[in-house]
């Protein structure tokens, strides 16, 4: 009975553990993010203005509804370091000079803030510094506007704006590529030449006051220095990102740990019953010295107890200890200065409560049954079981089987339920890994979409304002290009009646091969001549379909409106994009024949020579290398994924083994008498195996095709749950993910073969013959 | 009455000769000793009975003989070789091809049918008997198809004893095989055991409490506290069908 309770034990734990796991790890993460964002003074609305006079800050905060401004200043930079050869692009601010009481406080990590009379001094983000190992003292080189100058670190930072440090459009964060720094504002005013102005506001609102409302005012406010429109905390990338990270995390702390629970729970039920069936002798004796059923309910009920309880230990501190190292990775990941680990008890004692009725339901049925009959009856073993020919046997192969096999066929369809709860039980275990593995599996797909499929550049040039098309040409007479197409990239906001979404469109040339969106099947998509290319999920946003129009409202210098039509539609995993034939776009906007970027295929020799060359140009205001994107991406992937998919995994590989065990065990010890006989009449404890653990392979085997089916359907419930405008995920389940569930299946169910085995080896073949059936 | 034929004659008639056997159980913290030295030998096809109240050793002693157990000291040779010094293997072995077993309560496998539980054993057995055929012998011709739940006590015995036989063994072990019966059916069951003695020439050994079964034995042996405390051979065997308790 031990192996079988720490079985058990260990089953509960695991859902527990997932349980506690996933709620520790989500109620630390959401309560720290809402201190930083209090505690640290997140805005609540962002505005972006190419330049509007610092008095009309001063106008907006008189705005109701506002509580507090901030005008700053805010533009891209490039950063070179002494011993890094690629191009890093920075998000360059100004420093708040509102102290303790201003916007989104810096938290500081290491050094000390910028010292206000200093113009050579800078902060930089944490990630970043942390990436190329930079503390105070280091220097760094910033270009601005083509005016490169030396600064001094004299602070790292984390800031509630920029907790998830990311380049706008990237698909995860690249900290060694990226960087977010603060200037004293009057170096910045003096690079950007903006005395008197500012190009961001940010602002808090009043309690209770209306975002939207608000949004509008700001909006009429700045439209005539060349607003770009304000936007709120749903759509900053930082607290955006968070938010649906979070999301996805809520739904896998909801999902993972109730299949878990119901397995654990649906487990217990079953072994308990069983367990307890086989007891009823013993039921009978002690109802025989003249204990009452509740006397017998209370024993049995407290052995229920103390396993759950066992494993609820076990499953509560391996879940703390899971949920405080996953909960640490999250925050890495998320950047976040510090973690208050969180964990209400509430959802830890629904788990265990919850497992523990199941135990005891299970449990408390069998005994009132042994219970309830009188006692001489129960004392005396079962009648035989009555046994059918199945239906199995009309077929060829069983009526030709072996005896032994025609024992494990009528077993098996003489309690068919009981055999289905084993194999649903074991499906759930092994679909439980397939889908722990989603999403690894469907971002591995989903970069190879981008970069393999959609995107064949080697590096991607952007430069700091609109160029002409002749900057082509320049750049295809650096050594090694082979080829280059322009790009324009305009941030709109695409209207249809009430819907609208707030996003990038490109214009691609229309015989450009490097940047090629593909449709459903994978197949690259022509670029319309006219009209508007846009993703499925924009598409189903906005709720439009091919040939409808769409109002396009451009967020870049002059406010212009045009309604164009949807021309056709593309399947995207990321972002929201729309696209345009180049020419087109240029034409409806009017302003030229210009280009907002370059893509580029270079030889392989040739590209950090590139790099350095395009680095150097003032117009350039950064160049990203396509296998460091891919690089960044994988290392990102693996640093958090992998920590929870192997963890759903291992604990799927517990509750199969505990299922599997567990049958095995029960089996025996229902049929230990039957498989003493055969060893008496000389079979080999091989063939006695073979009648135990053939009906529990046959169980395994068929429990793999539903585990498959189960696994694909729970990998598609999670990946709708988690879709957003960021991205969506794939249902992508490629042969691995079904052939590791299988294998850990048979895996473990060779290793509770091989613990049942032993116990076959010492069946009491003399006390069989002595007990009557 | 039935003829004497069984008598052994020569050494080499000896199936089982047993010497110095004792054995010590322990239950606990007490020891039991079941055997206190047992020395005996069977002859081919002969028909023993070995009678004696319960814990006298009876149980103990055949499963000895039966390769279900080992003594603690003492030897048992079968066709000489020593089978308390064999191994798991060659134990399995042996009574998979030489010994038949019957017990008190019949030890069927439930969810095969009267015909199945015989033919489990013919298909490793050697040179079997046809299931159908032992079970006609057993006067069970017409439940071939019957599951154990569908039949009475002594159907389920006959099953148990045509399974035995089908695989002509050497030597039919059987404890208590009336033990869970009526007289009537008893007799039915003891009829069939007599009709394998005679019919295949297996040497059977049967215990039982009921001293009226001794008369149908070539010999009676008596246990004991652990020693066989006397043998007597039966000048006439009477017909399992005379009997009556």
């Amino acid at each position: 009975m031990r192996g079988q309770a720490l079985a058990i034990a260990l089953v509960i734990a695991s859902g527990i553990a997932m349980l506690v796991m996933s709620q520790a790890t989500l109620e630390s993460l959401r309560e720290t993010r809402a201190r930083l964002y209090s505690d640290y003074r997140l805005s609540h609305v962002w505005a972006n203005v190419k330049r509007a006079p610092n008095s009309s800050a001063a106008r907006i905060a008189e705005l109701g509804g506002v509580n507090a401004v901030e005008a700053r200043l805010r533009t891209a930079g490039k950063l070179r370091l002494p011993d890094f050869g690629d191009s890093i692009e920075a998000a360059v601010l100004s420093a708040s000079e509102a102290g303790e009481s201003g916007q989104n406080r810096l938290y500081l990590r290491s050094g000390r803030l910028l010292d206000a009379q200093a113009d050579d001094e800078i902060l930089v983000s944490d990630a970043f510094a942390q990436a190329h190992r930079l503390r105070p003292g280091a220097r760094i080189t910033l270009t601005v506007a083509g005016h490169s100058e030396v600064f001094t670190v004299v602070g790292v930072v984390a800031s509630p704006e920029f907790l998830y440090q990311i380049k706008p459009g990237a698909m995860f964060p690249d900290y060694e590529r990226y960087a977010i720094v603060w200037l004293n504002r009057r170096a910045l005013e003096a690079a950007l030449d903006m005395h008197g102005a500012f190009n961001e506001l940010v602002l808090r609102l009043a309690p209770g006051a209306s975002e939207s409302d608000v949004i509008a005012a700001v909006d009429r406010q700045l439209e005539r220095f060349g607003g770009r429109g304000a936007y709120g905390r749903g759509i900053q990338l930082s607290a955006r990102f968070l938010d649906e990270e979070f999301r996805q995390l809520a739904t896998m702390t909801k999902l993972f740990p109730t299949i878990f629970l119901a397995v654990a729970a649906f487990l217990l039920n079953v072994v308990f019953t069983r367990l307890i069936g086989i007891q009823r002798d013993q039921v009978a004796v002690l109802k025989a010295f003249g204990y009452h059923t509740r006397d017998v309910v209370l024993h049995y009920a407290l052995l229920v107890v103390l396993i759950c309880l066992l494993g609820a230990a076990i499953g509560l501190a391996g879940g703390i200890w899971l949920g405080k190292a996953l909960a640490a990775l999250y925050q890495l990941n998320f950047r976040f200065p510090f973690l208050d680990f969180s964990l209400s008890p509430g959802v830890a004692l629904l788990g265990i409560g919850l497992t523990m009725i199941a135990a005891l339901a299970g449990a408390g049925y069998a005994v009132f049954r042994a219970a309830g009959e009188p006692v001489a009856e129960a004392m005396r073993p079962p009648a035989p079981e009555r046994y059918v020919k199945t239906r199995l046997e009309r077929l060829w192969f069983a009526r030709h089987a072996a005896q032994t096999t025609r024992m494990v066929l009528r077993q098996l369809e003489r309690r068919p339920f009981k055999a289905l709860l084993t194999i649903v039980g074991l499906a759930l275990a092994g679909a439980i890994m397939m889908m722990a593995q989603l999403q690894l599996n469907a971002i591995n797909y989903m970069t190879d979409m981008q970069y393999r499929l959609a995107q064949q550049q080697d590096m991607t040039a952007t430069f700091t304002e609109l160029a002409s098309r002749d900057a082509l040409g320049e750049l295809r007479g650096l050594p090694g290009v082979r080829r280059v197409e322009g790009f324009r990239a305009v941030p709109v906001r695409l209207r249809r009646e009430n819907h609208s979404v707030q996003t990038m469109i490109e214009g691609l040339p229309g015989d450009g091969v490097l940047r090629r969106p593909v449709d459903v099947d994978l197949r690259p998509v022509p670029m319309p001549a006219s009209g508007l290319l846009i993703n499925d999920f924009l598409a189903q946003r906005l709720g439009v379909v091919v040939g409808d129009r769409l109002w396009v409202e451009v967020l870049d210098g002059e406010l212009q409106r045009f309604e164009i039509p949807v021309a056709q539609l593309t399947r995207e995993y990321m972002g929201v994009q729309a696209y345009m034939e180049l020419d087109a776009l240029n034409d409806r906007l009017g302003d030229g024949d210009v280009l907002s970027g370059a893509s580029l295929t270079v030889d392989e020799d040739s590209r950090a020579a590139v790099a350095r060359a395009l680095d150097k140009r003032p117009r350039v205001a950064g160049s990203e290398l396509r296998l460091a994107a891919i690089d960044a991406v994988y290392k990102t992937i693996s640093q958090m994924t992998d920590t929870f998919t192997w963890v759903a995994v291992i604990m799927g590989g517990v509750i199969n083994f505990g299922v599997i065990y567990n049958s095995a065990r029960i089996a025996l010890a229902e049929r230990g008498r039957e498989l003493a006989s055969l060893r008496v009449l000389g079979f080999t404890q091989g063939e006695v195996s073979y009648v135990l653990l053939g009906e529990q392979a046959v169980l395994v085997l068929l429990s793999i095709p539903l585990s498959f089916v189960a696994g694909y359907g729970l990998s598609w419930f999670l990946a709708t749950n988690m879709q957003s405008d960021l991205y969506r995920v794939p249902v992508h389940v490629p042969p691995g993910a079904y052939a590791f569930a299988a294998l850990v299946t048979i895996v473990s169910a060779l290793l509770s073969a091989l613990a049942v085995r032993r116990r076959i080896a010492g069946l009491d073949m003399i006390a069989v013959l002595k007990t009557r059936e | 009455m039935i003829a004497d034929e069984a008598t052994p004659t020569s050494r080499d008639d000896v199936i089982f000769r047993a010497e110095g056997l004792t054995k010590t159980y322990r239950m606990g913290d007490v020891e039991v000793q079941a055997l206190r030295g047992v020395d005996l030998q069977l002859y081919r096809g002969e028909f023993v009975v070995l009678l004696g109240p319960s814990g006298s050793g009876k149980s103990t002693l055949l499963n000895i003989l039966g390769g279900l157990d080992v003594p603690t000291s003492g030897s048992v040779w079968y066709h000489g070789e020593d089978i308390t010094r064999a191994n798991d293997t060659q134990l399995t072995q042996f009574r998979r091809e030489h010994v038949g077993f019957v017990f008190q309560f019949y030890n069927l496998i439930p969810s095969l049918t009267a015909r199945e539980n015989v033919a489990i054993v013919t298909e490793i057995a050697e040179k079997p008997l046809a299931p159908e055929a032992a079970l006609t012998l057993v006067g069970l011709g017409a439940r071939f198809d019957h599951f154990p739940s569908q039949l009475s006590g002594g159907e389920q015995q006959r099953v148990a004893i045509a399974r035995a036989i089908a695989k002509r063994p050497v030597v039919m072990l059987c404890d208590e095989p009336t033990g869970a019966l009526d007289s009537a059916t008893g007799v039915q069951v003891l009829q069939a055991l007599e009709q394998a003695n005679r019919d295949l020439q297996t040497t059977t050994v049967v215990i039982t409490h009921n001293a009226d079964i001794a008369r149908m034995a070539d010999r009676v042996l008596t246990m004991a506290n652990g020693r066989i405390v006397e043998e007597r051979r039966n000048t006439a065997r009477i017909s399992a069908a005379e009997l009556r308790w």
